[in-house]
């Protein structure tokens, strides 16, 4: 039945334009396009929409639409479903997608506002003003003690856990070498370096050429092990075990083994074209005591030199959760929303399963906070964060970083085809493919990155003179700043806010 | 070097062992060892260490080179995510042993719990094994993809089953070695059993040797016993779960 299957969009080509050159033919990763009989012919049901022929054609003669293909209207019944349900019956199997949650769920940060100063209190204008960025990730004692030298100064007693300084508080998500290319890695940790931020090697392991940049990553420990070993725990400046993805939660990874190529098996440390199964669950995390077993091991691998990050996705009962992680000794949680993307998950898994960020990240800190616990986690928020503004909001919620994965693939070029998991990205990101992996100019992409980075720097420092401040570490948990906007009392309650007017 | 580990807490203990293996000590023996966890885990080095008592969980995790060798039973996660190295328990072990164990060897005498060898993998040279002197529980080889996993099942009570269920679920790689038989209902659906062919004979009675020199067996004995092989069906059991 597939075969009957509508192509979701068109690709028009305008003739009177195109001039034969035939380089979208080249360019396209999906291979919709020819050249048959003096001509550019597109298969469009091969289109993901990608729009790299739309981009690159030198006439601008290429458009792509929606097919505007007529279903008898039904609310019910979407065209999705309908096209899905075919899907499936032709193959029976998962459907699968890439990147994160498109379904319309309430975006509560699209429900909040800042404040701002106005008369009886001054602004701070950023420009004229310093304001501080940098933040701090790691456990924070209870309390500290100094002692007064002969000379008069003082000195600290307390002994500090390690700490990660960020110049901004933002680091780039986890994403697998294996999922995005060599490049899309290299341009990632190039701009951690020039933004003095983390970016985080997901679960692929870490390849040599990255070692340099390793006081800037955060190296990922997820259940399949791949490519951990002492060596990789001690390159990184932060050690993360992942246990869940907001774009799948409760469920493991898999990397079919026709991306494994010589170089990801190198780093993944298995052979060449083996599937690379990442077990849903640690399996030897089957408690809060064996998750506070796994964190102590890995403090005694790396000589207790590093903070380690325990990630999640937000679930239901994720405060309860976050609690225990934090009293098993992680030093850093990270929450990942249901927003959150990933390069391959069941689309069932990513639409229906987990909860908003914004949500969680209230639910965690309120908790942490009442069982005076907050100061013994720093936390990374994620899943959806889409600019300075979600951000900043993030932080007032009690956010003490946020990460961001997507965002920091469209800097790269991602146009959002949501086609990750096919390997075939016409923009050299989320591909394995020479032909296609070389078109991601790395150094390029960093200053891509680094130039967004730079605009969400700008754009938090004057939110931040706005509301009067002139630290993050002022806006951290001050929810007093934020007011909500058509939300109910017990989404209000939840997300520790007032209603706007109040 | 000989530490005496009564009443020592495991942070201090490893401060000690990492402190001695940097400074070139090339064997260790530790004293009075009861539940210390962690020993040996994240050394490089391959010195050798004897343990004197029963260490605590995650023995030799990410251990990458020293040779341990444990005067009494061990507990959970030996050799969890190991390198390389080895481990000998002249006892029995619990649960989660040399889980996403990548390389070196860990030789057990008696029985082991459940979860042991799950995600085991091999690159390249570095083939992990792991030989048990006695039975297993459940899971034993879930998701295994490489390695080389022994199941001797020897001084079993009358009765006692040679492995647990759910044997090699999800298994794609590697191979299991039993010496005896199980029901076929104990397998997962991923695994069968195999006869032993020439190559098999040729792997496993190294191994079998280095456990009879370990915990002083008669080698005849055990080898004059049939072994059986378990192999993945197919090194893709999840190559159609999608819907592109």
């Amino acid at each position: 039945m597939s075969m009957y299957l509508p192509a979701e969009f068109i690709v028009q080509v305008d003739y009177s334009r195109c001039r034969s050159c035939r380089r979208c033919v080249a360019e396209c990763g999906f291979g919709t396009l020819s050249y048959q009989n003096d001509r550019v012919i597109a298969d469009h049901k091969k289109c993901a929409a990608c729009q790299r022929c739309v981009s690159t054609c030198p006439e601008g003669a290429i458009t792509v639409i929606h097919n505007p293909l007529a279903y008898k209207k039904n609310y019910h019944w979407t065209p999705e479903h309908i096209k899905n349900l075919h899907k499936q019956a032709a193959t029976g199997g998962k459907l699968l997608t890439g990147g994160g949650n498109d379904k319309v769920y309430k975006s509560y940060f699209d429900h909040m506002v800042l404040d701002a100063c106005q008369v009886t209190n001054p602004s701070i204008d950023p420009l004229r003003e310093p304001m501080e960025l940098r933040t701090y990730l790691g456990s924070k004692p209870d309390s500290l003690s100094f002692t007064c030298l002969e000379n008069g100064e003082y000195k600290l007693e307390t002994e500090m856990s390690p700490q990660v300084r960020l110049e901004v508080p933002i680091v780039f998500a986890a994403m697998s070498f294996g999922a995005i290319s060599l490049n899309a890695h290299k341009a990632l940790a190039m701009a951690a370096k020039e933004c003095g931020i983390l970016y985080n090697t997901g679960e692929g392991g870490l390849h040599k050429e990255l070692y340099a940049y390793g006081d800037r990553t955060i190296v990922q420990v997820a259940s399949g092990r791949f490519g951990v070993n002492h060596e990789y725990l001690n390159q990184g400046a932060v050690v993360e075990i992942k246990c869940g993805q907001g774009a799948k939660p409760g469920i493991g990874g898999h990397l079919p083994g026709e991306k494994v190529n010589q170089e990801v098996s190198q780093t993944r440390m298995i052979p060449v074209g083996s599937d690379a199964i990442s077990p849903a669950p640690h399996h030897d995390i089957y408690s809060i005591e064996d998750l506070s077993q796994l964190i102590y091991a890995i403090k005694e691998a790396t000589n207790y030199e590093k903070p380690v990050c325990v990630k999640i996705a937000a679930v239901h009962n994720v405060a309860a959760i976050a609690s225990g992680i934090a009293r098993a000794g992680a030093d850093i949680i990270f929450l990942d929303g249901f927003r959150g993307g990933t390069g391959a998950a069941p689309t069932i898994i990513r639409d229906n399963l987990g909860i908003p960020i914004e949500l969680a990240l209230a639910a965690v800190d309120e908790r942490l906070r009442r069982e005076g616990i907050r100061n013994k986690v720093s936390i990374i928020a994620a899943g959806g964060i889409r600019s300075s503004g979600d951000m900043a909001k993030a932080i007032a919620l009690g956010a003490d970083a946020v990460a961001i994965g997507t965002a920091a693939l469209i800097a790269m070029g991602c146009r959002l085809c949501q086609k990750c998991y096919t390997g075939n990205c016409s923009w050299g990101i989320a591909t394995q493919r020479p032909e296609l992996t070389r078109r991601l100019n790395p150094e390029k992409a960093a200053e891509c990155l680094t130039n967004m980075i730079r605009g969400w720097s700008l754009e938090l420092k004057e939110i931040l003179g706005s509301l009067g401040v002139n630290a993050v570490e002022s806006l951290r948990g001050s929810r007093e700043r934020l007011r909500g906007v058509g939300l109910s009392d017990t989404e209000l309650d939840i997300l520790g806010i007032k209603p706007a007017g109040r | 070097m000989r530490i005496d580990a009564k009443g020592m807490h495991y942070r201090e203990l490893n401060k000690i062992i990492r402190q001695a293996v940097k400074d070139g000590t090339k064997e260790l023996v530790l004293d009075n060892i009861n539940g210390q966890r962690y020993i040996g885990t994240g050394i490089n080095e391959k010195v050798r260490i004897i343990v004197n008592g029963v260490p605590g969980n995650d023995l030799a995790a990410f251990m990458n080179g020293p040779e341990i060798v444990v005067n009494g039973n061990g507990q959970d996660g030996i050799g969890n995510t190991m390198n390389d190295g080895s481990v000998v328990i002249h006892g029995g072990a619990g649960d989660v042993i040399g889980y996403a164990m990548r390389g070196g060897r860990i030789f057990i005498k008696g029985n082991v719990g459940y979860r042991v060898g799950i995600h085991m993998k091999e690159y390249k040279d570095q083939v992990p094994c792991i030989v048990v002197g006695g039975s297993t529980g459940d899971f034993l080889g879930e998701y295994m993809a490489g390695g080389i996993l022994v199941v001797l099942g020897l001084n079993r009570r009358q009765g006692e089953p040679l492995t647990g269920d759910y044997l090699g679920t999800g298994m794609h790689g590697g191979v299991i070695y039993l010496r005896g038989e199980v029901e076929k209902y104990k397998l997962g659906k991923e695994v069968n059993i195999f006869e032993l062919d020439d190559d098999d004979k040729k792997k496993l009675k190294p191994l079998i040797e280095e456990y009879c020199a370990y915990f002083d067996c008669d080698l005849e004995e055990i080898l004059n016993a049939p072994f059986y092989k378990l192999l993945p069906v197919s090194s893709r059991p999840y190559g159609r779960l999608y819907a592109y």
